[in-house]
C-alpha cells in the first residue's frame, strides 16, 4: 500500500479526479470522533458535489437505545446505588429525566475518567453498591472486561456493570443489508472505517463487508488529509468497481487488530442481539456477559427489566443515525433540540450529529433560519 | 468516546504506569498492550493503553499538530477578523 499523502489539496485533487465525470457517490463514516473531525475543519463544503459523506451509527451515545437510558436512570435512583459513567451519557435525557437530573434528585451518579474508576471506588465504598454505565464499541468494551476481571480478583461483592456495549460491523452489515432490501434504503458506495476501533478488531474485521456486500472499507485516522484521502480512495474503488478493505491508518491499525484486547472481549463478553436506537434489533451487535460474569450483572443483581422502548415524540435522532435524514430535516432541530436544552442524544453528544451541524454548519440550511440565532448580535 | 491519544509511557509498575501527554502525567493500564515498557508511545483510550505506536510515527504526528498549532496562532488576528465581518446580523 502506498502511504496516504499528508496534504490535503492532493487529496482533494485525488478525490474530484476520481469522481470526475462519475456517478452520485455517498459513503458512511461510522465514527463519532470522525464526525466532529469532518465538520471541525469543513470538511463536507470542500467535498466535490457528487460526493457525500454521511454520517451513520459511529457515536455510543447516540445508538444507546432509549430504553437503556431510561434502565440507567432508574438504576441510579435505587437506594444505595452509585452509578458511575463516562461524562458523554450524563445529559441524555431518558423518558424520566437524564442521570444529570436524577443527581438533582438526590441519586449519587459520579463521571468517571476509566472503568477501573469505577473498581477503585466500589473498593473504597463497599458499602454502597457501584454500578458501572458500560456504554461504547469495541475501543471501550475491553476496558469493561478487565474492570470486572479487577473487581472479580478483588472479591468485590459490590461492582456491576450496565451493559449496553455494541460491535460496529453488524450495524453496518444491517444498513447495507436494509439499503439493499427496502426501496428507501439507503444506498452506501462505501464506509470510512472508524480508526480506533479498528485498533482493537484489526483491519481483516471488515472483510466479509467487502466480500459479501461489495462495499469497500477504508480504515482513516482523524486528521482532515487522512478523511480525505480515505475518500479518494474510496472513490476510487468505487468507480472501479473494486470492493477491498483498505488500511489508511496502518501506524497504529494492525490487519488483526488488538489480539490481547480481543482476548480479553472473549473472555468476558459474547456477542448477542440487542436494540440500537434508530435502527432497532440487530443479530450479534451486542457484548453481552457471558453466563461465568453474570454476578456482575446490574440487571441481574438488581432485578431491573427494560421498560418497553420509546424514543422522544418528534425526533429524527434514529433516522440521522440510520443516515436516512440530515438535523435539518427535523422539526426540532436548533428549535426545542438544542445543545443547551437537547432532545435526543444526537444533540447532547459533543459527537453526535446534530450537534455537528449546530456547532458548525448551520449555514448550510439558510432556507431554515435558527430562531435561536435569529436576532442574536454578533 | 473513541478517542485516543498518543502519549509515552514514562512509568511502568506491573500493570499500572504513567504516560507524559505533553507534560500532563496520566495513569495508565498497560494490561492490553504486553510488553509495553517505559519509552513506548502508546494510544490511550479511558485510561486504558490499547496499541503501541512506531515512534517516528508519534513524532510526525506530534509535529504535524505542533506545525498547526503554530499556524494557527500567526493567523489567529486575520481569523478573528474575518469571523467578526462574517458573523450574522
Amino acid at each position: 500500500m502506498n502511504p496516504p499523502e499528508h496534504d490535503v489539496r492532493k487529496s482533494l485533487e485525488r478525490l474530484a479526479a476520481a469522481t470526475k465525470g462519475g456517478r452520485e457517490l455517498a459513503f458512511m463514516e461510522v465514527c463519532g470522533t470522525h464526525t466532529t473531525a469532518a465538520f471541525r475543519c469543513g470538511l463536507p463544503s470542500v467535498l466535490p458535489r457528487h460526493v457525500k459523506l454521511i454520517s451513520g451509527p459511529g457515536c455510543p451515545v447516540c445508538v444507546t437505545a432509549q430504553q437503556d437510558i431510561d434502565l440507567l436512570v432508574e438504576a441510579a435512583g435505587r437506594q444505595g446505588v452509585t452509578l458511575c459513567t463516562y461524562g458523554d451519557m450524563i445529559r441524555v435525557p431518558g423518558r424520566r429525566g437524564s442521570l444529570q437530573e436524577a443527581r438533582g434528585r438526590g441519586a449519587r451518579v459520579h463521571v468517571v475518567y476509566s472503568a477501573m474508576d469505577a473498581v477503585a471506588l466500589a473498593q473504597a465504598h463497599v458499602d454502597r453498591q457501584v454500578v458501572f454505565a458500560a456504554v461504547g464499541f469495541e475501543t471501550t468494551a475491553p476496558a469493561t472486561a478487565a474492570a470486572v476481571q479487577a473487581a472479580r480478583r478483588r472479591g468485590l461483592t459490590n461492582f456491576t456493570v450496565l451493559n449496553s456495549h455494541k460491535r460496529i460491523v453488524p450495524a453496518m452489515q444491517a444498513l447495507l443489508e436494509r439499503g439493499a432490501k427496502m426501496k428507501d434504503g439507503l444506498g452506501i458506495d462505501g464506509f470510512v472505517c472508524p480508526g480506533h476501533v479498528s485498533v482493537i478488531i484489526g483491519a481483516r474485521a471488515y472483510l466479509p463487508l467487502a466480500r459479501d456486500y461489495a462495499a469497500p472499507c477504508v480504515i482513516s485516522g482523524f486528521e482532515p488529509w487522512q478523511m480525505i484521502s480515505a475518500l479518494a480512495r474510496l472513490a476510487e474503488l468505487a468507480q472501479s468497481g473494486r470492493a477491498e478493505v483498505i488500511n489508511e491508518y496502518p501506524e497504529v491499525v494492525s490487519p488483526d487488530g488488538n489480539r490481547a484486547a480481543q482476548k480479553l472481549l472473549d473472555e468476558v463478553f459474547q456477542p448477542a442481539e440487542t436494540r440500537w436506537r434508530g435502527l432497532g434489533l440487530i443479530a450479534q451487535s451486542a457484548w453481552v456477559l457471558r453466563p461465568a460474569w453474570r454476578e456482575f450483572d446490574a440487571q441481574v443483581r438488581f432485578g431491573l427489566t427494560p421498560p418497553e422502548d420509546c424514543e422522544p415524540k418528534a425526533c429524527l435522532c434514529g433516522k440521522v443515525i440510520s443516515g436516512l435524514a440530515l438535523p435539518t430535516d427535523c422539526s426540532l432541530f436548533g428549535r426545542s433540540c438544542t445543545p443547551l436544552q437537547p432532545v435526543g442524544p444526537c444533540m447532547v453528544s459533543s459527537e453526535g450529529t446534530c450537534a455537528a451541524w449546530f456547532k458548525y454548519s448551520w449555514r448550510q440550511a439558510p432556507h431554515r433560519p435558527l430562531p435561536i440565532l435569529a436576532g442574536a448580535s454578533p | 468516546m473513541c478517542l485516543a491519544v498518543p502519549a509515552l509511557l514514562v512509568e511502568l509498575n506491573g500493570e499500572e504506569g504513567l504516560a507524559d501527554l505533553h507534560g500532563n502525567r496520566l495513569p495508565v493500564n498497560t494490561q492490553l498492550v504486553p510488553g509495553a515498557r517505559p519509552g513506548d508511545w502508546l494510544l490511550i483510550h479511558a485510561g486504558f493503553a490499547i496499541g503501541r505506536l512506531d515512534e517516528e510515527e508519534a513524532r510526525e504526528t506530534f509535529a504535524v499538530l505542533a506545525e498547526l498549532q503554530a499556524a494557527q496562532r500567526a493567523a489567529a488576528p486575520e481569523q478573528a477578523d474575518s469571523a467578526r465581518q462574517e458573523a450574522p446580523p
